[in-house]
């Protein structure tokens, strides 16, 4: 190769480790300001700020979806499998809110521990499949937990 | 192997070279783009949790995988400039960063229209979007520094820099729902697993991704086509084309 284009490739090759590294530096050390919700571990631990305005999300726990009667009210728990938070809503949920969906609400912790939400959001994942299939692989999972005797309560 | 870069370097050759490729990209990229959008809009299985307001993955995924594609393109280019001063890459970046803008721009509009039935909101400030935002503005950054210098060889160098600063970004965007929680899912397609959807599901996105590359591919010919006669205007060949018709 030239030496002149080598000199020029050097340079680019530089340029361009140099902006990776502080571009990786920078993005490391504001990678809490980056997340965009905390997890109900973290919450849980203390990391948290109290009475801040911060998003924490998670799983909708299983069964523990209450509804006020009267009122819009929700309160239901999320949870990562590890720690689960308690959530008070007021308002309309998304469709795809249900229980064992991802959820990230915004709102403010309480002194007790309690999330107060004014807004909750909906997580999906990449697993698309037809209704058919989910509805056959609930229907397994269903079949294993009659064989197993409900694993269910374990696993929270 | 140095011959056909070379030849690469010369307006002339790839001119012709694009003129015969032009018909076949176009052809293939609309056949398989109006497969992938027909059979993923209207007969692939509807998602089990989404219902149809899913199909619109079947736009949302093609955009923003050619957003961030076109990009990289365009940083692979920008190097051939600096080191090498070769005038195509320069055409290259210079035709396709529109392309790229608005590919960009469609990826954040069809995601934030997904965005409102599934998640709820239009938009959030979480690490995928706003770096698909941040693409958005560096692709407009890079029409505009290359419209604001008249020269037209520092406006080549002062492109390439700006786009091989930005590269960076490509890796953020890529992993950003790995490296952070987001409310954005993770990728749908990833190089090293299988896709987790049912192959009903995958193999029109795949073909509809497919074919925004070879539409991409005859566009940027096309548009390099029209840069090309531009910057050779005062040449012979051009004039001989421009009067004598083809040849």
């Amino acid at each position: 190769m030239h030496p002149i284009r080598k000199k020029r490739l050097t340079i680019v090759l530089f340029l361009l480790v140099g902006l990776g590294i502080a571009v990786g530096l920078t993005t490391y050390a504001l990678r809490q300001n980056i997340n965009l919700f905390y997890d109900p571990t973290q919450i849980s631990a203390g990391e948290a700020p109290v009475d801040v305005r911060i998003r924490a999300g998670g799983m909708v726990e299983e069964g523990s979806v209450l509804r006020d009667p009267d009122s819009l009210m929700v309160e239901f728990k999320v949870t990562d499998f590890n720690a689960s938070v308690p959530v008070q809503y007021t308002g309309i949920l998304p469709d795809l809110f249900a229980e064992g969906q991802g959820v990230v609400a915004m709102g403010r912790l309480d002194q007790n521990g309690r999330f107060v939400a004014d807004q909750v959001l909906a997580k999906h994942d990449e697993n698309y499949m037809p209704p058919e299939v989910a509805d056959a692989l609930e229907k397994a999972s269903k079949g294993q937990h009659k064989a197993s005797g409900s694993a269910e309560t374990v696993s929270y | 192997m140095w011959q056909f870069f070379h030849k690469l370097g010369s307006p002339k050759w790839f001119f012709g070279i694009a003129a015969r490729l032009m018909p076949w990209l176009l052809a293939g990229g609309i056949l398989l783009l109006m497969a992938g959008i027909v059979w993923g809009l209207a007969f692939a299985p509807k998602d089990y949790l989404q219902g149809n307001s899913y199909r619109i993955i079947f736009i949302h995924v093609p955009t923003a995988f050619l957003a961030q594609s076109v990009y990289v393109m365009m940083a692979v280019a920008a190097v051939v400039t600096l080191v090498w001063r070769m005038k195509l890459a320069d055409v290259f970046v210079k035709s396709v960063a529109p392309v790229g803008l608005v590919l960009t721009f469609l990826s954040l509009f069809t995601g934030a229209v997904w965005g409102k039935p599934t998640w709820g909101t239009w938009w959030v400030w979480d690490a995928r979007l706003t770096s698909m935002l941040i693409l958005l503005f560096l692709y407009g950054g890079v029409i505009a520094l290359d419209r604001a210098i008249n020269d037209e060889k520092s406006a080549a160098r002062a492109v390439s820099v700006l786009v091989l600063v930005g590269v960076v970004n490509i890796p953020i965007i890529q992993y950003s729902v790995e490296w952070w929680n987001t409310l954005h899912q993770p990728s749908t397609f990833k190089l090293t697993e299988k896709p987790s959807m049912p192959a009903e599901m995958w193999v029109p996105l795949l073909l509809s991704v497919l074919g925004l590359y070879l539409l991409f591919g005859w566009l940027a010919c096309l548009r390099m086509q029209t840069e090309i006669l531009l910057r050779e205007q005062r040449t012979r060949w051009v004039k001989d084309y421009v009067l004598v018709g083809r040849g």
